[in-house]
């Protein structure tokens, strides 16, 4: 009785996580970005700087009509956004929030794990790029295609990096087993992961695929209502799960500079909001890629990089067994 | 203890029903005349098979699977269809007129196959209750310590895939520089 109460606390848990962590990420954007370019961002919804904004949003969404065009595909078309956004869902699940058994379900082989599900996550894309019947949209989903399979190897390497520095595939085991210079020894790495997994969300400046000035929003042109806001909300839950990712593999999860394993969740949650402010803050700063830009930054610059840092790691992980 | 297929456990009804799913949608794959509803099905039937390995407890080729073959392969698929031709609905013009060499292959292939599973592992069975048998660790240790070579023998394979693929798309593009 008591397993299957812990069973699902566990997931109730997750689930709340998933629904308001993505919000927080949406309204941090609206107001960091609103501030960078000098203006307020919404003030009116909820009262105390428009905290409701998102939620003002989600209404709308619902109270939106839900077409689905004449000459698409219809089944495909409404399957698309719920392949886009379970797949965060069941990531959210195997990152640990501090040490021990504070995860939503212990997973031995972790790292594959999150990036597997990641990567069906973009088949919702494909899916919903395809089945609209709109040629901006199919265009969207080439691009989304073109962008997964080039980001998907760097993005894989630096992982693997990581995991042979920990001697362990396990998020837990990895977090565990960080030491304060792993940073600069894994810095490389690191930054590899991050660009290729802002590229896998398709977050600016890798926003090829939604370019609203070429192809309209990509293979999301043809959604409204309830639909269109899962795909938003993929993007956001994307986000806090590559920042969350990104800081149990390279920066030490729970492991703070005071505080001990009490305070752990803290420094998770810490250093993910740090991470997902950087995100912004790019989106901000830098213009969109070009698609050959694209292409050759990962092929010509990710990649390697990657691969020099496995072969860092691989010899000082000999040299200091 | 004693194994019987006369009591079978949740786990071995699990693995059957994933196991006919996994295959309906296989066939549905194979038979259906709407090119990106073949490529669809296939993920579920991969997906359908990772499952199954996660029901043999090794967990490890499972994620594998979902990793290279639904988020790789199907993806590449998906991308090929897209930028020849994809239409929305039926491609009767796609279907080959091999329909019943196709079946004859496909059933001695799985036939050879079934018969060499069965013949190699019909006594072996895989203990759910203790240590499992299919982490990483123990994935890792019987492919690099026992399995070496073919494991090389096979990145030899994948290296001359990948010269064999830059040699073909470099000579179609010198040709394109002479007209």
């Amino acid at each position: 009785m008591t397993d299957a109460l812990d069973v699902t606390l566990r997931l109730l848990a997750v689930l709340v996580a998933f629904l308001v962590l993505p919000l927080v990420v949406g309204q941090t954007e609206h107001k960091v970005m609103a501030h960078m370019q000098g203006r307020l961002g919404p003030m009116y919804a909820g009262g105390f700087h428009g905290w409701a904004q998102l939620v003002a949003d989600g209404v709308k969404f619902v109270q939106k009509e839900d077409v689905v065009p004449a000459g698409a595909d219809r089944r495909v078309f409404q399957l698309a956004p719920a392949v886009a956004l379970l797949p965060y869902l069941l990531v959210l699940l195997v990152i640990p929030l501090g040490p021990g058994d504070a995860v939503g379900q212990a997973v031995d082989a972790g790292i594959f794990f999150a990036l597997a599900v990641m990567g069906v996550g973009v088949l919702g894309s494909l899916m919903a790029g395809w089945a609209s019947a709109n040629k901006f949209s199919l265009l969207g989903g080439l691009r989304t295609a073109a962008q997964l399979l080039s980001y998907e190897l760097p993005m894989l390497l630096a992982a693997a990096s990581v995991a042979m520095a920990a001697g362990t595939v396990s998020l837990t085991g990895i977090a565990d087993a960080f030491e304060w210079w792993w940073l600069p020894w894994q810095i490389v790495g690191a930054i590899v992961f991050f660009v290729a997994g802002l590229a896998e969300l398709q977050r600016p400046p890798f926003d090829m695929p939604v370019a609203d000035s070429e192809i309209i929003f990509g293979a999301y042109t043809e959604y409204t209502g309830l639909r269109f806001a899962f795909f938003l909300l993929a993007e956001y839950a994307g986000i806090v799960v590559l920042c969350g990712l990104t800081t149990v593999l390279f920066l030490g999860g729970w492991q703070g500079p005071f505080g001990g394993d009490g305070l752990g969740w803290f420094w998770t949650l810490l250093k993910t909001a740090v991470l997902a402010f950087v995100v912004i803050w790019l989106r901000v700063t830098y213009p969109r890629l070009r698609e050959d830009q694209l292409q050759k930054l990962s092929w010509t610059f990710l990649v390697p990089l990657a691969l020099a840092q496995i072969a860092l790691t691989g010899v000082v992980k000999v040299v200091i067994p | 203890m004693s194994h019987g297929f006369l009591s079978p456990t949740g786990v071995e009804i699990a693995f059957v029903l994933v196991g006919v799913v996994t295959l309906g949608s296989a066939i549905v794959s194979v038979t259906t005349r709407r090119l990106v509803h073949a490529a669809l099905w296939l993920v579920v039937a991969l997906g359908g098979l990772a499952v199954e390995y996660l029901l043999l407890t090794a967990e490890f080729i499972a994620w594998v699977q979902v990793l290279i073959y639904i988020g790789s392969v199907v993806v590449l698929l998906l991308f090929g269809l897209m930028l020849t031709r994809a239409p929305i609905g039926r491609s009767p013009d796609a279907d080959s007129g091999n329909r019943g060499v196709a079946l004859g292959v496909a059933v001695a292939a799985a036939a050879a196959l079934v018969w060499v599973v069965v013949d190699a592992f019909r006594t072996t069975w895989i203990e759910l209750d203790g240590a499992s048998a299919g982490t990483t660790k123990a994935t890792g240790e019987s492919l690099f310590q026992h399995w070496v070579l073919p494991f090389e023998a096979l990145s030899v394979l994948l290296l001359a895939a990948l010269v064999g693929a830059i040699v073909l798309s470099r000579k179609r593009a010198a040709e394109g520089d002479e007209r």
